[in-house]
């Protein structure tokens, strides 16, 4: 019998003509596609085409390419669907991937369109003029209070001062973030690089629910700790490090679904910092055991502000049908702001069928949840943090006008770091050394290139923001943040613009 | 006074026949509202002008300081609002009305009727001028509460009189009250500013604060209603300039009750300046640090507690920042206070002389209208200009306590607002 | 009551009317007051036409566009009131001299002649200025002197007496730009912020100092040397004999020099797809 049906998918071609034989290949693929006799011999089924080898290659003798076999056509049942039947008649096992969902729905972003001034009002050259896109995460007051300072002008009122609410908000320079992903599913190095760019840019890493290592310490200005359902590394001094605490209760690739770090991603350091024994399997519930209602996240959330002298406290949630009221449950519990994660955000493992037909996409999230707090008059108590694939600073722009304070990434961050979207990341060998903790990858990323990389692109982001504000005509990322006026649909129903609160272009 | 003849005849409700346009031309009665179905884009100039003695001026100087800045607009509309203008009955509210028929007419005064006790009413002296058509029937009515109706209601006076305009203009087809404050009035409608200054006989009132504004619209207004000023009891409001964050200010303000339909930048002020001031019981110097904030990078320079002040009026007041290019007026019994944007995309001169502070978009209207100004100069953007009457009330508009949904009908009257008041 | 209240002039501002014209040599008078601009403008163009060297313009408030694309290197045209918006604009030589203020937009996009204000002057003053000079004895608005440039034999230069607000010199590409501080009214600062924003090109001299947060980051702030006040001589003689100020006392004060620390500011912010 035929050890499995499957064929490969990729197919890695080598110019023999060319190649050194150098074994340079056979050296950088995490994968070990290649054996070596003389010279590299590939075996396709291995491959994941991230393109290691092929960035590596010094004769750049190598390609990849589809493996195009062809089936017979068959609209419901794609190529696909075709092999996770074989795969799981051969095996019996749930189907696990990494990154984020790949399936072809509509992308609402890219049916969306801003606006720009031209004569009535002026556009504004960003490069000039002010620029401002600092912003402060966190709640506001519901007014501000003032009394005569005795010298003619006036200060803050003394219950409103005394009240420090502004120390409890975040300021990032930047309405961009890194999305939690935890030491454990990436490597040191990548936490390192992902703190150092956060410190240059003014703006914040998350630890995601690995725990904060001691190297990241320096930065903890620039870190938001998270408490995820697992508890793994919180502790006292965990919690009073960060410049926020963050409680994820979900994930936008796998909503309602638990965590499972492999007990070989273990070792003496993540074990320490996760605060668990080395090679035990880390596992993360699918809830919080101590948060089975609204009142209980009420509870958590005010015993971590106890134990922190009242930091703020973000709760992160998956987008899923009820977000408007569950996020105006999580705002009336106290949380700080909301962190959405739509249905297309990354993950380090997750099985295929959660992770491809659960949740909403980020879009419609944001809209009817800064529609709902509005409507309940709470907007102001809670910023809203948005993720699930921001590809670009389009995106960015766009998420802002439906209503989000600040975007998180993820995916976008490990791109800049050598991610391809190779979707191996619960492989644990990862070539690019991001999503692995064995030392001979993790080494391939130098924190200070990765810091570099990572200002970069939210650099390039936050200038082409500024471009796109300036041709808004407006001078703040405040006055784009909620102005869906600005926005225009194409391709959209009527029923999704009613949703988004987006009119047609062309009204 | 100008209206001496005609105070026998008070209380009316039976005027003359005035010519029936819906009769005539078969016209679609209009809303306030058909002004604006969609946002609308335009400049425009403006001026302000005030004497904090509470000395009183020819509403000549508004028409002049107008007619220099004609070139700013395009004929679509002008207007002005004038305070103090009615010393002979200065604690009656005074509604300036306008009227597409007389059965409009008929179906307002019988809201007066019965709600009001009507000292004086009658057309509004106006003269014919060139440029100037499609006028509608203007009256003015000077008013006080019922005292029982009032009782009954338990009210302020003012939200007694906030209710009738917002029945008014929510109610009653082709009626809408222009303004409805003490001892002062609006005067408005399609045309060059300075035609309808002549049109209003304005050089005939005296006053110590003007407001005068001048429209240049990018579509075709369909109705008097929309010139500027806008108001709300004695508040009136003129605006150059396209708020670019017209978008998130009306979301903001909506979070608040507000309504935003006519889908105007003025509207959008207006609201502001009633939930900064009244509601939230704001200085006016501060409610124009959040309407035109400080730039952050000027902020982190601020001595520590105004850096504590400024971010937090920044912070909390964010999204409805007006950010893109203003100038702004806005008039009161106790005032003026003018206030262009954060970066000077539109311009505002000002000028003192002796008592009398003034501002307009061009130093040629302060150079018409004051003979000899102690100083000229273009204000910091962002940083108000503040006249204020000595002994003027703070808050402003206290006696108000009305939700910002009835606000809103009030000012607009248009269906989609008044029906979540349960008004129309 | 101190407002005017004489009935001096039509309530409607301006009339279009042709004004009254007295020629006497060569020299014009107009008595433009009350008349609109496009009449006034008209009966300027039309003096000059006719071999006038001289046109005087009094009781000017307001009229736009006077001297307005006009040319000739030997005209002058005198103002006295409130000159109104884009003076001089497109001027190719003549000499304009308001006597009192003018308003926003003086010198756009001018390329020879001279314009000298005894007043204020508002905002973008000198918008793309390509040549020619202008002097202003007092305060000036926001966004002065933005872009102005030169052009193989164009140097265009601007001399601003009092003080001035943000975006001095945004944009500058070209020519010299003078800021003194003198004779102002008000207490405000020298200049305001985003001083030399995208400047990348000419030289910005002030009189005194900036703080480094004033200035855009494209600039470089250095004390004037020698060489810089010998340059800098003939533009200060020409506005103190313009409005009879001292030299010693304009030079009594150190200058600061501004200059552009690259000719292509953006060159690393972009990539390319």
């Amino acid at each position: 019998m035929p050890q499995t049906l499957i064929q490969p998918e990729f197919k890695v071609k080598i110019d023999y003509d060319k190649c050194h034989k150098c074994g340079r290949c056979v050296q950088q693929c995490g994968w070990n596609v290649y054996s070596f006799n003389e010279r590299p011999i590939p075996d396709d089924a291995k491959c994941r085409a991230c393109h290691r080898c092929v960035t590596y290659c010094p004769a750049r003798c190598i390609t990849i390419e589809k493996n195009d076999l062809a089936f017979r056509d068959n609209d419901g049942w794609g190529p696909a669907l075709r092999k996770s039947v074989w795969r799981q008649a051969e095996t019996g096992g749930v189907m696990l991937t990494g990154m984020g969902n790949d399936k072809p729905y509509v992308n609402i972003f890219d049916h969306l369109v801003l606006d720009a001034c031209q004569v009535t009002n002026p556009s504004i050259d960003p490069l000039r003029e002010p620029m401002e896109l600092r912003t402060y995460l966190g709640r506001k007051p519901d007014a501000v209070a003032v009394e005569p300072d005795g010298k003619g002008g006036f200060r803050l009122a003394e219950e409103l001062a005394a009240d420090g609410w502004l120390d409890k908000n975040i300021q990032v320079d930047t309405p961009v973030i890194f999305s939690p992903m935890s030491y454990g599913s990436v490597s040191l190095n990548v936490h390192r690089s992902l703190a150092m760019a956060a410190e240059r840019l003014g703006t914040l890493m998350n630890t995601g629910e690995g725990g904060l290592h001691a190297d990241l310490y320096p930065y903890a200005d620039h870190v938001i700790v998270q408490v995820a359902s697992g508890r793994f590394g919180v502790d006292p001094e965990y919690l009073s490090r960060g410049a926020a605490v963050e409680i994820k209760v979900g994930q936008g690739a796998k909503p309602g679904i638990g965590g499972h770090l492999p007990g070989e991603k273990i070792n003496r350091e993540v074990s320490e910092t996760r605060m668990i024994p080395q090679g035990t399997d880390a596992i993360s519930p699918a809830p919080h055991h101590d948060i089975y209602s609204i009142e209980d996240l009420r509870q958590l959330i005010y015993s971590i502000k106890e134990a922190t002298d009242y930091k703020p406290v973000g709760v992160k949630i998956a987008a899923v049908h009820n977000v408007a009221a569950i996020a105006s449950g999580i705002v009336r519990a106290g949380a700080d702001y909301v962190y959405l994660d739509g249905f297309r955000g990354g993950t380090g493992a997750a099985p295929q069928i959660i992770r491809d037909h659960i949740g909403l996409p980020i879009e419609i999230a944001v809209a009817v949840v800064d529609q709902r707090l509005r409507d309940e008059g709470i907007r102001h108590q809670a910023s809203i943090v948005a993720a699930g694939s921001i590809r670009s600073s389009a995106d960015l722009a766009k998420i802002i006008a439906l209503g989000a304070d600040v975007a998180a990434i993820g995916s976008a961050a490990l791109m800049a770091l050598g991610c391809h979207l190779c979707q191996g990341c619960h492989t644990g060998s990862c070539s690019w050394g991001l999503t692995t903790q064995k030392p001979e990858l993790t080494r391939r990323v130098d924190p200070e290139w990765g810091a570099e990389r990572l200002v970069n692109l939210v650099s390039a982001w936050s200038h082409e923001l500024q471009e796109i504000l300036g041709a808004l005509g407006v001078n703040a990322v405040e006055s784009l943040r909620g102005s869906r006026e600005r926005l225009r649909a194409i391709g959209l129903d009527e029923q999704t613009c009613k949703i988004l609160g987006v009119k047609p272009a062309g009204m | 006074m100008r209206y001496e003849p005609l105070l026998e005849r008070m209380p009316t409700t039976r005027m003359p026949a005035f010519t029936d346009r819906e009769a005539a031309f078969g016209l679609e009665r209009p809303s306030y509202a058909a002004e604006a179905p969609f946002k609308i884009h335009g400049g425009c100039g403006l001026t302000g002008i005030c004497d904090e003695s509470g000395a009183l001026m020819s509403g000549e100087v508004a028409i002049r300081a107008m007619a220099v800045q004609r070139d700013r607009g395009n004929g679509l509309g002008g207007g002005y609002a004038g305070y103090g203008i009615y010393p002979e009955l200065p604690d009656h509210f005074c509604f300036h009305m306008m009227y597409h028929d007389t059965r409009a007419k008929e179906d307002a005064e019988a809201v007066f009727d019965s709600y009001f006790q009507v000292d004086l009413a009658e057309p509004m002296p106006i003269r014919r001028v060139k440029g100037i058509a499609d006028a509608p029937i203007l009256w003015r009515y000077f008013l006080e509460p019922d005292p029982h109706k009032l009782e009954d209601s338990d009210m302020s006076a003012e939200d007694f009189v906030v209710h009738a305009v917002m029945l008014i203009n929510s109610t009653i087809e082709g009626a809408f009250v222009a303004s409805s404050g003490k001892n002062m009035g609006a005067f408005k409608g399609v045309g060059f500013p300075e035609e309808i200054g002549h049109y209003y006989l304005l050089e005939e009132y005296e006053g110590h604060t003007w407001v005068g504004h001048n429209r240049f619209p990018t579509n075709t207004p369909g109705w008097w209603g929309g010139a500027h000023p806008f108001t709300l009891l004695d508040w009136s409001i003129v605006h150059n300039g396209e708020i670019s964050s017209y978008g998130i200010n009306s979301r903001y303000l909506e979070q608040f009750g507000y309504k935003c339909t006519l889908g105007t930048d003025t509207e959008v002020a207006a609201y502001l300046f009633d939930l900064m001031l009244r509601r939230h019981k704001l200085p006016i110097e501060l409610a124009c640090k959040a309407l035109a904030s400080p730039l952050w990078s000027e902020i982190d320079r601020m001595p520590e507690d105004e850096q504590a002040l400024m971010r937090s009026l920044r912070a909390v007041y964010g999204p409805g920042m007006l950010n893109g290019p203003f100038a702004i007026v806005l008039g009161f019994n106790g005032g003026m206070v003018a206030l262009n944007d954060r970066i000077k995309l539109r311009p505002l001169v000002a000028a003192r002389q002796g008592s009398i502070v003034m501002v307009a978009s061009e130093e040629s209207a302060i150079r018409e209208v004051l003979e000899n100004p102690d100083i000229v100069w273009a204000p910091k953007a962002g940083e108000p200009v503040i006249a204020r009457i000595e002994g003027f009330e703070q808050p402003i508009h206290g006696g108000l306590h009305l939700p910002a949904e009835e606000v809103s009908c009030a000012v607009t009257g248009t269906a989609e607002v008044c029906e979540t008041v349960g008004v129309s | 009551m101190a407002v005017t209240s004489e009935t001096r002039k039509p309530l409607e501002g301006y009339v279009q009317a042709d004004p009254e014209v007295t020629i006497d040599g060569n020299v014009a008078t107009i008595d433009a007051r009350g008349i609109y601009y496009k009449q006034l403008n008209e009966a300027v163009r039309r003096c000059l036409a006719e071999g006038v060297d001289k046109v005087v313009l009094q009781d000017v408030n307001g009229q736009r566009y006077i001297g307005t694309g006009i040319r000739g290197a030997d005209k002058h045209i005198e103002v006295f009131g409130t000159a109104g918006q884009d003076m001089a604009m497109f001027m190719d030589g003549p000499t304009v001299e308001v006597f009192g203020n003018a308003q926003d937009g003086v010198g756009n996009t001018m390329n020879a002649g001279k314009v000298i204000v005894h007043g204020d002057a508002g905002d973008v003053l000198g918008y793309g200025m390509r040549g020619g000079t202008l002097l202003v004895r007092g305060d000036v608005g926001y966004r002065v002197g933005i872009h102005m440039k030169a052009y193989e034999g164009h140097v265009p230069v601007m001399v601003c007496g009092g003080k001035a607000r943000d975006f001095f010199g945004e944009y500058m590409a070209g020519g010299t730009l003078v800021l003194l501080g003198m004779g102002s009214n008000s207490d405000r600062p020298l200049v305001g912020g985003y001083l030399g924003t995208g400047m990348h090109g000419g030289v910005i001299y002030l009189r005194g100092e900036v703080e480094p947060w004033q200035c855009g980051k494209e600039v470089g702030i250095f004390e004037a040397d020698e060489d810089d006040l010998a340059r800098l001589r003939p533009v200060l003689e020409e506005y103190c004999e313009a409005f009879g100020v001292e030299l010693a006392e304009v030079l009594s004060v150190p200058f600061t020099k501004l200059l552009p620390t690259s000719h292509r500011p953006y060159g690393k912010l972009y990539t390319y797809v």
